[in-house]
């Protein structure tokens, strides 16, 4: 199975993003490089917004993730609660 | 930021559908075929544009708040720039030649993207792609003029960077940028898709704005790190777009998957050409690296866009048969594209050099199987007679690809120490190209790329010097015309880095800048 992946800027918005990201799939892998974090994972990867909200303690619109991302691969899904990326073979 | 998110009454995917549907009429007093002509002429077959489904399920709504937020967030930073002289904090003045490169041979094709995803929107029948189109139409507006905001601070310093439009449609090497984007928008709006929502945006300008922004931001360029990231932002859209616009085509009939594949081949193929300019850029132009244009090569092209052709094998897509090339390519592209940019340093609005000790010894270590076998010796050679006050410049004109445009500078398949290039007849005339691909692509439609306005065909025949030039008045200097029609300062824009105004308005301002004298 291929990776996807999620690249964000490194700033004070993504960092608990990150985290969630990282502790709801533990089989992603955080690569960073100067002003940026690309996050692989094989097959699929989640984003969960309730896991951000419960780091930031405030409500969170996934659509926000927009403003600090760099760039992603593989298939997105994205609804109210989750976004998702994955390949399908 | 802390924004504040209100309960929503409709979820995400309602909200999508209720603004993405239901936006259109059937025309009453002309045929649809009428309103929609380039809608079927390319023989792409659509049997239901509701189909159509942008992932990120962006509304119009959504979409102004969040790319607002971008720009507050962006000309912050490029105030904090200006305000505190930002430039002075780059590693080196070497590397304003590739923010230099940057501005005259991408930012005017964020431009051209804007007016064809504006065109592609207005010739798609179906609601959802028009909306998609019309979010990345403005999108690419606003990548234009961000850039040329953003490096407009250096344009106040630094020589090159004063009139990038005129150059586009001059200069030689930017030929290269324009005709790939020229070649898209002359195509029809499914080829368009393909060109430059799949193969552009998809497999390519991750290599563009990721690893290169990295390293602008790795030699202290706050202002283009900033802007790129945000652009590639809005890509990340893009590239979603571009994915889904193909998996679109290739549900709705079969019949189009051999049209798709064709372009899949043709465009996978004239991005990688227009690439050699990155190469470039990552492997000599940054004075701090990140990682060589192999690297990166492997990490985003053969990596992400393996995962992508296995995924899409389902739909019967096949992997293009150029790639096999480009395995043998990324060991020597970049090299070969800065040696002849270095010959031809005295026809370009950016400088030149060559690489110091150290920097040839991480080329070595990044390409153990190439750089000291194939190119370091003759750089080592050329160093060294411009030490000796014999700078090497080529004064005659390399002849150029009919399809890419790039002067014939990359080497036989199997063979890096002889030049490629390949020939076809086309009524009774011959055509030459770099490669394999590129007379693949001459030769599906030689009546479009006869066309092409080639810059030494054009200069040859006279027509590239300033009006009332006599090219008969004695002590005539032909490349001197040309480059005042192209509007370059001669003696600063062009040259080597050692010497220039650059070099010495740095290092004078930056003393300045760190002491009290």
């Amino acid at each position: 199975m291929s990776n996807v992946f999620i690249a964000f800027q490194l700033n004070e918005d993504t960092r608990p993003i990150i985290e969630a990201v990282l502790a709801d799939n533990p089989h992603a892998v955080a690569n960073e490089s100067p002003a940026m974090v690309k996050i692989d994972a094989e097959g699929q990867l989640v984003i969960k917004r309730e896991s951000i909200e419960e780091l930031i303690g405030r409500d969170f619109d996934l659509q926000e993730l927009q403003i600090n991302l760099i760039t992603i691969s593989g298939h997105l899904d994205e609804d109210d609660d989750e976004f998702k990326l994955s390949w399908l073979n | 930021m802390d924004m504040n998110v209100k309960k929503k009454k409709l979820g995400l995917k309602e909200k999508y559908a209720h603004m993405t549907r239901g936006l259109d009429w059937q025309t009453s007093y002309q045929p649809m075929e009428k309103v929609f002509p380039q809608a079927t002429f390319e023989g792409i077959k659509i049997h239901d544009w509701d189909k159509w489904e942008d992932p990120f399920r962006l509304t119009m709504d959504a979409y102004w708040k969040y790319q607002a937020e971008k720009e507050r967030k962006l000309y912050a930073v490029l105030d904090a720039f200006a305000q505190n002289n930002g430039h002075l904090g780059i590693t080196d003045a070497r590397y304003l030649n590739a923010v230099k490169l940057f501005l005259t041979g991408i930012s005017p094709l964020e431009y051209v993207a804007h007016r064809g995803f504006a065109a592609a929107g207005r010739n798609f029948p179906g609601v959802g792609p028009r909306v998609a189109c019309l979010m990345q139409s403005v999108d690419e507006i606003r990548h234009a003029q961000t850039q040329i905001h953003a490096i407009s601070n250096y344009n106040k310093h630094y020589d090159g960077f004063h009139d990038f439009k005129h150059m586009l449609e001059r200069v030689w090497y930017l030929s290269v940028p324009k005709s790939f984007f020229d070649d898209a928008f002359s195509a029809g709006p499914f080829e368009w898709m393909i060109a430059i929502g799949f193969s552009f945006e998809y497999v390519l300008t991750n290599l563009l704005f990721v690893p290169f922004m990295s390293g602008a931001a790795y030699n202290g360029d706050m202002a283009t790190v900033t802007f790129g990231f945000s652009a590639q932002s809005d890509e990340a859209r893009h590239m979603t777009l571009g994915l889904e616009c193909i998996k679109f085509m290739l549900e709705q009939d079969p019949d189009n998957l051999p049209i798709v594949q064709k372009w899949i081949d043709k465009w996978a193929w004239r991005g990688i050409r227009v690439l050699s300019l990155v190469g470039m850029m990552m492997d000599y132009m940054l004075p701090k690296r990140v990682m060589s244009w192999k690297e990166a090569w492997e990490i985003y092209f053969e990596q992400n866009g393996g995962a992508l052709f296995a995924d899409l094998a389902r739909y019967g897509i096949k992997v293009p048969d150029c790639l096999t090339q480009c395995s043998e390519d990324k060991e020597h592209i970049s090299h070969q594209t800065w040696a002849t940019f270095y010959q031809y340093g005295g026809a370009a609005a950016f400088h030149t050099w060559m690489p110091n000790d150290e920097e040839m010894d991480w080329l070595s270590a990044k390409y153990p199987n190439t750089f000291d076998k194939y190119y370091r010796a003759r750089f080592t050679y050329w160093r060294d007679e411009a030490e000796k006050g014999n700078r090497f410049y080529s004064n005659t004109l390399p002849m150029l690809c009919q399809v890419c445009q790039i002067p014939m500078l990359f080497t036989e398949p199997g063979d890096p120490t002889k030049i490629c290039y390949r020939e076809s007849e086309y009524e009774g005339e011959k055509y030459h190209t770099c490669s394999d691909g590129c007379k693949h692509i001459f030769d599906d439609e030689p009546e479009k790329y006869v066309q092409s306005w080639l810059p030494v065909h054009q200069i040859y025949q006279g027509n590239c010097f300033p009006e009332g030039t006599d090219p008969t008045a004695e002590g005539f200097d032909p490349l001197a015309a040309v480059l005042d029609w192209y509007h370059f300062n001669n003696g600063h824009d062009n040259l080597d880095f050692e010497g220039s105004r650059d070099q010495a308005n740095f290092a004078a301002w930056r003393g300045m800048a760190t002491k009290n004298t």
